[in-house]
């Protein structure tokens, strides 16, 4: 069951890959705070067959994803008293001598056709036992996908929580030509690698939203020099326009189950909430307000969406139910507080809080309504959360260029991804992937 | 008459989308609805021309083509105010021109409340000649929000110059 999902994940990739034209640029992750103290985990480099070497260090791409969550220390392979590459050859002794308390092991087969076995296990050395196996066949090139599930099985077997290293991230790009910007939509792997580029424009893009069966992104594309509403199938390629209105039509987000999608309208003359049903296009109007409204975002339970207003007087976060109703201020720290939205298990929000000129990605803990800001640095957008809430990202500026940033939800672990060139930003977090393409 | 042109540039290098891959592609093409022939009178080139020896002289202030604000702020200072009584008056003297006004914020802040707060620029821009006489259907708004700053650096002294709503003929 579980390898049949994970190939119907694969073959999303695969589709992908080949209705998009592959990026030039691409990001590279630099973590700019580290933790001590992560789960001890050994990973030794994976073994092979032939002189035939496999177009990607599986093991390397592992423990690259590991080490990024913040949540594992990778030993030190110097300190390696043995390098097992199958089960015969584990010694458990010969790593609590190194003070592990996980194992991976893995090798990597050439078979016919340009294809590739990979197997590998993760043990618990202290109890002695294995604690995953699996085995894979792929073409080369899908090896780092291999490589990401596979640290997303060590993830959830460690932590009982699922990992996000087969996630994807969509964002923005702006790049400047001879006498103007170019901006693109792509979409990446979570650690930045393989971006496609899915829309090209020449005027401004903005707030890609992931359908929640990662299938479709709405955004707003300034193409007609107007902010428009459209939706695509990162699949084939298809779009469509949603809303183009009067005024503005923007800040697309999903409910929860994918039917309806939340927007901001002006088309009635200030900007307001409307909910669209995805089935008809039928609208309803939420918010009635003479202030700015915008920014919705749902609840997980979909019963409450939070937006940003300013009819108090200053940006701030507001929530109501999804018809609407009891309208409730939710922030009252900082004169600045705008974009929110919720954890997957709907206890926090994460959004841009402002104070004193400065504007930083935000925590705020709905239950004991404590503010907590997560950055240093201080031109903070559109934060979001990893799916399975353990990091936060977001888009800010570094040495005058465009980054994007992610945080632990703790605000121990940091890392900035960054392009060669030009600028990235509107950052989004797909879903996990658990549907099934058809075709 | 620059930004007319530049317009008509933009609206021609329409969106490329990338397609689906094997033998037969079928590209999805974005309809070009743009309106980069958008007619729009003889501009206010002769206006702009001539210098007056008054600094607040009519033809000054119709040179000027920005409205600042400050920030999080729709409010015409009494400055700017006089920039657009000047407008005003060129449209109400030219019933045959149209305007466009862009609003534009610092890239402070989030860029939905920012494409928000953009069009509350441009509709505080357009309130104002409407009240001075000119017709709603000469006046078109937008907000572009944060998207397109005319400073591109991150200090005071950029962002006062980005939070703008420009008049464009």
């Amino acid at each position: 069951m579980k390898a049949v999902q994970q190939l119907t994940k694969l073959m999303v990739v695969v589709l992908l890959v080949a209705y998009a034209t592959p990026a030039s640029a691409i990001l590279t992750i630099e973590i700019t705070q580290g933790v001590d103290g992560g789960l001890p985990i050994a990973i030794v480099p994976f073994g092979g067959a032939g002189k035939e070497r496999p177009p990607q260090d599986v093991a390397a791409v592992i423990e690259a994803d590991l080490a990024r969550s913040g949540r594992f220390t990778a030993l030190d392979k110097k300190v390696f008293v043995a390098r097992p590459t199958d089960d015969k050859q584990v010694i458990f002794k010969d790593w609590r001598i190194v003070k592990a308390e996980a194992l991976v092991i893995g090798n990597v087969q050439p078979v016919a056709q340009g294809r590739w076995q990979v197997e590998f296990r993760l043990y618990d050395i202290y109890k002695e036992k294995q604690l995953a196996g699996y085995s894979y066949v792929v073409a080369g090139d899908r090896l780092r996908a291999v490589a990401h599930q596979i640290s997303d099985i060590i993830y959830e077997k460690l932590t009982g929580e699922p990992g996000v290293f087969s996630t994807r991230i969509a964002y923005v790009t702006r790049e400047r030509d001879a006498k103007r910007f170019l901006y693109k939509l792509q979409i990446a792997d979570s650690d930045g690698y393989n971006p496609v580029t899915v829309l090209n424009s020449v005027e401004p893009l903005l707030s890609p939203a992931w359908s929640p069966d990662g299938m479709r992104l709405a955004y707003v594309s300034f193409e007609q020099r107007r902010p428009i509403l459209y939706m695509q199938n990162v699949v084939h390629g298809s779009r469509s326009r949603i809303a183009e209105f009067n005024g503005i039509n923007s800040a697309p987000a999903w409910s929860p189950d994918g039917t309806k999608l939340a927007l901001t309208l002006s088309r009635d003359g200030n900007p307001e909430i409307y909910v669209m049903q995805m089935s008809d296009n039928s609208l309803t109007r939420l918010t009635n307000n003479p202030a700015i409204d915008t920014e919705p975002s749902w609840s997980p339970d979909s019963k409450e969406i939070v937006f940003t207003s300013d009819r108090g007087g200053k940006p701030q976060i507001y929530r109501m139910r999804a018809d609407g109703s009891n309208v409730e201020r939710v922030t009252f720290e900082g004169d600045y507080n705008a974009r929110a939205s919720y954890s997957p298990d709907g206890k926090m929000l994460t959004l841009v809080s402002g104070a004193q000129g400065r504007y930083h990605a935000a925590l705020l803990h709905l239950q004991s309504a404590v503010l907590q800001v997560l950055t240093d640095t201080t031109l903070d957008e559109s934060p979001s959360f990893a799916p399975n809430g353990r990091m936060i990202l977001y888009a800010t500026e570094r040495g005058g260029r465009g980054v994007l940033a992610s945080v632990s939800s703790d605000g121990r672990v940091r890392q900035l991804l960054k392009l060669q060139e030009g600028d990235v930003r509107e950052p989004a977090w797909s879903p996990f992937i658990h549907t099934t393409p058809t075709n | 008459m620059l930004r007319k042109i530049l317009f008509a540039l933009l609206g021609i290098a329409v969106l490329s989308l990338t397609a689906c891959g094997g033998g037969e592609a079928t590209k999805p093409t974005v309809e070009d609805k743009s309106v980069g022939a958008e007619s729009s009178g003889v501009g206010a080139g002769t206006g702009v021309d001539g210098k007056s020896l008054d600094t607040q002289g009519k033809a000054d202030l119709l040179a000027k083509r920005r409205i600042h604000f400050a920030f999080d702020s729709s409010a015409i200072d009494d400055d700017n105010r006089a920039i657009v009584n000047a407008h005003a008056a060129y449209l109400m003297a030219n019933k045959n021109i149209k305007v466009v006004l862009e609003g534009n914020t610092d890239e402070r802040g989030t860029r939905e409340y920012n494409l928000a707060l953009g069009e509350r620029r441009a509709e505080s821009v357009a309130r104002m000649l409407k009240l001075l006489g000119v017709t709603p259907d000469r006046i078109k708004t937008v907000s572009y929000g944060e998207e397109k700053p005319v400073a591109m650096g991150h200090t005071e002294a950029d962002w006062a110059l980005n939070r703008r709503v420009e008049i464009i003929y």
